[in-house]
This record gives C-alpha cells, structure tokens and sequence, in this order.
C-alpha cells in the first residue's frame, strides 16, 4: 500500500527528520535522567550529526525536489549542509568543557534544534520554507546565547539578539510578503519568470528580504548586534554563531538572489556591492580598536561576509563556486580560532583579553604556532587557506567586470591585516603574563585538523574545488 | 467607495512603520519592543492575506498561518529571555540593557 503523491516524496527529507526525531528522543532522554546525562546527550548527539551527514551525502544524485517545489536537494543543498553539520558537531565537540561545568542538556539539544532549521533553511525553494527554515535556526540561536542564565552579559546578549534578529526577520517576512502579492507565486522558480517585468512593488519587496537576509550574515549595515552578542555568549555558543548560521544564512542569501531574480541582476547587484563595501571597510578598521578577542573575531567575520558577497555581487556560477569555498575555509579558519580562545585557560578561568595573550610563543609554542598561522590565513596570506578563500571570490569579480569592488577589496584587506598580525606580534614579541593551563584533547584535536586543514590547502585544493564548483553550477 | 487592495496594502504598510518605529524611538520598556515585533509580523500577515484575496491564490493565507504560530513562539522566547535578564539586572528598561557597548 502507498500513500505516495507527485512531488510530495519524503525521500530527499530523510535526514532532517532523522535529525527532528533523533533531537525529540534526546530530549526526552534529558528531561527524564535530568543534569547527570549532559555527557551522554553531547556525546549522542555528535553520533547523530555523523548519521545526518552520511545521510545526507548518500541521497540520490542529482535535483531531488519534494512538497511541491518547497524543499529541493541538488549538489549546492548537499555541500552546504554537510559543512553546516561539520560546523555544528565541531562546536558540540569544543562545548565538552562548558557542559561538563554547566551541565545543561538544553545547550545541545537546542544546537541540534537551530542545526534542523539550517539544513531546512539551505533547502528552501520557496518563501515559506525559507522562513520557517530562518526562524527555526534563530529561535534556537536567540536562547543559546542566553543559556548561561546567571550570567549577566550572557542574558543581555540573548535579549540584544532576539531584539534585533526579530525586527530583522519581520523585515524579511514583510519583504517576502510584498514579492508574493507582486509576483503571485512563493516558489523561487516562479517569482524568477513573474521578475521579468520588475515593477517598484517587487523591488521593495527584495530590498526588504535582503535587508533581512544581510542582517543574519551580520552584513553592514545591519551588523549593530555582531560585537556584542559575541562577546556576551558564552565563547562555545559564540564559536557556534559565527560558524554554521553564517554558512545556512549565506547560503540561503545566494540561493534566493541567483534562482529567484536571475533577471533584475542590475537591482540586487547594486545592493550586494554596497554591502560588501561596506561591511569589508567596517570589518577591517573597526577591529583595530578591540581589546576583546570575541569582539575582535566579531569584527573580522563581518569582514569576511563582505568578502563571500563579493562573490554573489559577481552573480556568475564562478562566484557562486567562489562563496562555497570561501564558508568552507571560513569556516575551518573561524573554528581553529576558537578553539585556541577556549583552550586560553589560567587556573581554569578563561581568558578573552588580547593582552592575555602576551608572550604565548615562549608559554605555550604550540598553540602560539597555530594561533599566529590561523592569523596569517584569515588575513589571506598565501600560501594559507584563506588566501585561496579570497583568490577565488576577486577572481570572479574580476571576470564579471567588478573591478571597482576588487580594488576596494584588497585594499581592506591589507587594512585587516593589520589586527592579524598585531596578535601575532602580541604572542611572539611581548613579555609573558603566565602559563597557560594544559590544552584539552579535543581542543588539540580540531586545531590540529584545522590548522592541517589551512597549511595544506594549497597542495591538494582538488576535491573542495570541484566540490564547490559542482555545487555552485547546480544552482544556474 | 469601494475597499481595494491599496487600502489593505496601506494599512500594513501603517502597522510596519509604527513597528518599526516603536522598537527605534521608544526608550523605556522592553515589552513595548516586544508589541512591535508582533506588530510587523501582524503588518506582513495584514500584506499577505490581502494579496491571498486579491490574487484567488490559498498559499498566502497558509503562509500567513504559519507565520501566526511562528509569532506565537517568537513572544514566548522573548519573554522567557526578558525574565532571566530581569533576574540578573533587576530592570528591563531599555537604557538597562547597556553592560556591552556596541
């Protein structure tokens, strides 16, 4: 007997209910064993982040497109979410040491909550699916960065997030709401063929969905909550906030502007090269002043926003391909980082001033090692990573005409490279302030892969590459 | 005369603006925050079922269902969250939420 209907298969959604019911199960199993199965759920959960990821890589190939049209698998869908669960079983593993002192399950069961929302959020096809998708991962987000609930910053981060992020995703709605009236249809391959004839309804329509959208990337000017929320949650949470919702929500920003208005190009690039000016001016200068290493990150991934829109401003397969690879290196850039901010412990108390990390070459050299490399590659110096990561964005803009905003470009990034080098500078030059304590091993772990990750990028960049650009061609 | 579609578009276009408004000019009480939000999602409903009408199309009045139990969780989280702050802070006065300067 089969209950099955045209293009409602609930094949290509197998691992987000997998994932759904696996995070209800481990729900229940917290909420009847209480605090003492914190461990059991972290460790559980990364058991079914790996299931979701083997899940999702074994799908059939090709577009996979189920509930009428509002939730489509294709390469670009498979590569993001697999990065996006990497991301997130990276953070659970880098919490180990927050839930053990803390010992709520909540944290993880709410990680795997927001990681759902994702993986729904990178494959909407339509606006309702993106929505719900976006508010699923927020929500989520919004009470993780409050999750250290007798903390004051912890709880003042939460509020200033949930402020911000809903008025942002009440722009987004309003948004979408006035695409749907003046073209009719939700589903992104519809509005593309109803833009044609773009009238002023649909223009603000999009405005107000990119003003959204550039808000969750934490793109200027809609980048007010970045600093503060990273410096008030929790350093896991925070390295959790800076890696997968930024791969879901760049994704999503990508899939929206390259397969819903393919035809008003002169509309949106506008707007995409403003944001990534901007967020690339603000991101290199404004670091500079930071005394925070939270809120020095915070500003230097919203630098590196503005670099992955340089790749959407292109609007060609290449930079498509180009903001793949930039979230992936970005990604395993931001986690390494953060996971020698975590690891900057003395006597057990965490550490987050830069000046703490005075003299760590002669401390601690392994870490300082890794550390100034991580440094060197997110301010792009070859032959790391993150030279690469940029490399391929200003290559497609360079080919699609945008000399301009390449210029602009490199420009802040010499700016930033400033700040890099100053902890680098810090770590190897300045007086000691003190041992650190012994590095955990799955600390150890994720920079060594990382940091392996960065140096060797160069010899073998292959598979991510082809990866990428089969990703980034699934989208045209 | 007869009510159009630009009269429903107006008054959401109203109750976005006054939300909008309401979270930038006002600086006393969080909750009021919170009544804007709800006050914009309420505008994009507003939007949303009055081109479901317009256009004899059903999505929009299902998009604007969800986005009712959407609003729904998105008031519980906000006062859940406001209520561990009023723990910490003993105040949820808008110039109280000033620890981090960003």
């Amino acid at each position: 007997m089969s209950f099955a209907i045209a293009g409602y298969s609930l094949h290509p959604v197998l691992p987000e209910l997998v994932l759904a019911v696996g995070t209800l199960v481990l729900l229940l199993v917290g909420a009847f064993r209480g605090e003492r199965s914190t461990t059991l759920v972290g460790a559980l959960a990364l058991v079914l982040l790996v299931v979701t990821g083997v899940l999702v890589a074994t799908l059939p190939a090709g577009r996979l497109v189920t509930f009428g049209g509002s939730f489509i698998v294709d390469d670009y869908a498979r590569f993001l979410k697999i990065l996006a669960l990497i991301a997130s079983a990276v953070t659970l593993l880098m919490s180990a040491d927050y839930l053990g002192q803390r010992r709520i399950f909540e944290y993880v069961v709410l990680v795997l909550l927001s990681t759902i929302g994702m993986m729904v959020l990178i494959s909407a096809g339509d606006l309702i699916s993106l929505y719900l998708g976006l508010e699923m991962m927020s929500f989520a987000l919004y009470v993780v960065a409050a999750s250290n609930r007798d903390n004051l910053k912890s709880t003042e981060s939460g509020l200033k997030y949930y402020v911000l992020g809903s008025l942002s995703s009440g722009m987004l709605l309003y948004g979408a709401s006035l695409i749907y009236g003046f073209t009719g249809t939700v589903e992104f391959a519809g509005i593309a063929v109803a833009a044609r004839e773009a009238g002023i309804g649909l223009i603000f329509g999009l405005v107000f969905l990119l003003a959204g959208l550039c808000f969750k990337v934490s793109a200027v000017p809609f980048h007010m909550w970045t600093p503060d929320v990273y410096e008030g949650a929790p350093t896991p949470v925070t390295a959790f906030f800076a890696s997968a919702p930024k791969v879901a929500a760049m994704a999503i920003f990508v899939r929206v502007v390259l397969t819903a208005f393919p035809d008003v190009t002169l509309q949106w690039q506008q707007i995409v090269v403003f944001v990534s000016i901007a967020s690339m001016a603000l991101g290199s200068v404004a670091a500079i002043g930071q005394r925070n290493i939270k809120r020095m990150l915070a500003y230097s991934s919203i630098g590196h926003m503005g670099f992955a829109l340089v790749g959407l401003a292109a609007g060609t397969a290449e930079g498509a391909q180009g903001v793949v690879l930039y979230l992936s290196i970005y990604v395993a850039m931001t986690l390494g980082s953060f996971a020698v901010i975590l690891a900057m412990k003395r006597k057990g108390l965490a550490t987050e001033e830069i000046s703490d990390f005075a003299g760590l070459s002669r401390t601690n050299p392994v870490l300082a090692f890794f550390f100034a490399m991580l440094m060197f590659s997110l301010a792009g110096i070859p032959p790391l990573a993150g030279f690469f990561a940029k490399f391929y964005v200003f290559l497609a803009a360079i080919k699609a005409g945008l000399f301009t905003l390449s210029v602009i470009g490199v420009v802040t990034s010499v700016v930033g490279a400033f700040y890099y080098l100053n902890i680098v500078k810090v770590m190897y030059f300045d007086q000691p302030v003190g041992a650190v304590d012994p590095v955990r091993v799955e600390l150890r772990t994720v920079l060594a892969v990382s940091g392996i990750f960065n140096i060797l990028f160069f010899a073998y960049p292959g598979p991510l590459v082809s990866a990428a650009t089969a990703a980034a061609k699934s989208l045209f | 005369m007869t009510i159009g579609l630009g009269h429903y578009l107006a008054v959401g276009a109203c109750l976005f603006t006054l939300g909008i408004l309401g979270i930038f000019i006002n600086r006393k009480n969080v909750i009021i925050i919170l009544m804007s939000i709800e006050m914009i999602l309420l505008s994009a409903n507003v939007n949303l079922v009055a081109f479901s009408a317009f256009l004899g199309d059903i999505v929009g009045q299902i998009y604007a269902l969800l986005v009712l139990t959407v609003a729904a969780a998105e008031a519980a989280i906000g006062l859940a969250i406001l209520v561990v702050f009023f723990r910490n802070r003993g105040s949820i006065a808008v110039e109280d939420v000033n620890v981090m300067k960003g």
